[in-house]
């Protein structure tokens, strides 16, 4: 069978482009993909906007003391994030919380409406991931800066671990520190991706008779799993975020 | 997959519209990414902190109100309701001694009137019996003397019979003599 998957032209039954779904292309026409271009890329992301505009705003818009369904779903987050940045960061990263819960909903309902079949995963592109990562990144560690100046930097100075071990400690520290929006981004777009390719590949493999109810299953098992990962990619990028937060606001462990 | 056309071949796409190596390496598409990404993210975000949160927030706010204010009233009533069981208890145990002494009441007018009663019936009873007594001494005694006279007739016709003679002073006497014996 791996045979037959490496050269799917000559036998013409098999044809895996797994990576095909990733493809951007203008959404309306043809031509080049400028920076400006409308894609389908641009399409879905409009998609999770609608999605998230139904469910906070037109969900909430009757203010029910006793909340509608579609209302308490947005209760529900908004509650599991503010506690979450509370909980985390204390009482004066509550005023960051706006920016927290827009990456939050952003990555769950990209995460989620990816999984609609034929739809686009914008998580799963490096370049969005690696924007929203480094984008945090940038900004916390700016606002670190602007909080407490130079003695942010005693992030990395460990004052009470012994005095020769202290340099050392503090290269790491900066690596690791460094290090956090790559692992971040890879995170995140390498989970969302891998599971797609993953149930394209089992979705190639249905087209074989033989192996297509095994393939099907797979899929569906696949896809549970991806519900899962939707779900806990949005959390772990989130809850990162706020530890980071944290650094920023309390450099002084 | 085949029949795609080739509109969009370029850098990152073959001639079939099949990805060259992976899509997400792309460099000529990250601008494109880069760019609607940071849209979409200002439009959530404004979407997020102007309507959705504040709105979300007065609501939550609003409501652990409502459950504070009824939680209150509740422990309110729940007060209230162990009052009136207090109360309720105070008037039962009222009630009870009061009962008890319109019992005890009760009783002794009952005692009294069944005293006076007995008493009037034991005088009556008394009163009775006396008089019975009497009748049956006035009996007795005319029976007595009903006897002796019988008695006195008889000795005198017997002593007459056998041809004797007595006085009826000496014929008495010895019916007396006996009717004592």
């Amino acid at each position: 069978m791996t045979q037959v998957a490496i050269e799917p032209e000559t036998k013409g039954g098999l044809v895996f482009h797994p990576l095909d779904q990733f493809i951007v292309k203008p959404a309306f026409g043809d031509g080049a993909v400028n920076w400006y271009t409308v894609t389908n890329l641009t399409v879905w992301m409009g998609i999770i906007l609608l999605a998230i505009f139904a469910v906070f705003v037109l969900g909430s818009r009757g203010r029910a003391i006793i909340p509608s369904r579609v209302q308490s779903i947005g209760e529900l987050m908004y509650g599991f994030i503010y506690k979450m940045i509370e909980d985390i960061t204390g009482k004066d990263g509550v005023k960051y919380f706006p920016y927290i819960m827009t990456l939050f909903v952003f990555i769950l309902f990209a995460n989620f409406i990816a999984l609609i079949p034929m739809s686009y995963s914008p998580t799963s592109m490096i370049a969005v991931t690696a924007t929203l990562g480094f984008g945090s990144f940038v900004a916390i560690t700016i606002l670190g800066f602007v909080k407490h100046g130079a003695s942010f930097l005693k992030l990395f100075w460990m004052s009470d671990a012994p005095l020769f071990l202290r340099p050392i400690i503090a290269v790491i520290e900066v690596i690791s520190y460094l290090v956090r929006p790559v692992s971040l981004s890879i995170r995140l777009g390498g989970n969302i991706a891998a599971g797609h390719v993953v149930l394209k590949v089992f979705a190639g493999f249905a087209a074989l008779a033989v192996a297509s109810p095994a393939a099907i299953l797979g899929i569906i098992a696949i896809y549970g799993l991806e519900v899962l990962v939707a779900g806990i990619q949005a959390y772990v990028f989130t809850i990162l975020i706020c530890v980071y937060l944290k650094d920023a606001l309390h450099p002084h462990h | 997959m085949a029949t795609q056309t080739n509109t969009i071949a370029g850098a990152c796409v073959d001639a079939g519209g099949s990805a060259l190596g992976m899509p997400q390496l792309c460099a000529e598409w990250m601008p494109n990414q880069i760019f609607w990404l940071i849209v979409t993210l200002i439009a959530i975000f404004f979407v997020m902190s102007r309507i959705a949160l504040p709105r979300i927030g007065a609501v939550l706010a609003e409501r652990s109100g409502t459950i504070t204010n009824d939680i209150a009233a509740a422990e309110d009533f729940k007060n209230k309701a162990a009052e009136a069981e207090t109360a309720y208890e105070q008037a039962l145990t009222d009630a009870r001694a009061k009962a008890q002494e319109i019992i005890a009441k009760a009783k002794a007018e009952i005692q009294a009137d069944l005293d006076v009663a007995l008493q009037k019936a034991d005088a009556a009873i008394a009163a009775k019996a006396a008089e019975s007594e009497a009748a049956i001494g006035e009996i007795r005694d005319s029976a007595i003397k009903n006897i002796t006279e019988v008695a006195t007739d008889t000795a005198k016709e017997l002593v007459l019979a056998l041809g004797g003679t007595a006085d009826a002073t000496t014929i008495s006497a010895a019916v007396n003599a006996r009717m004592k014996g």
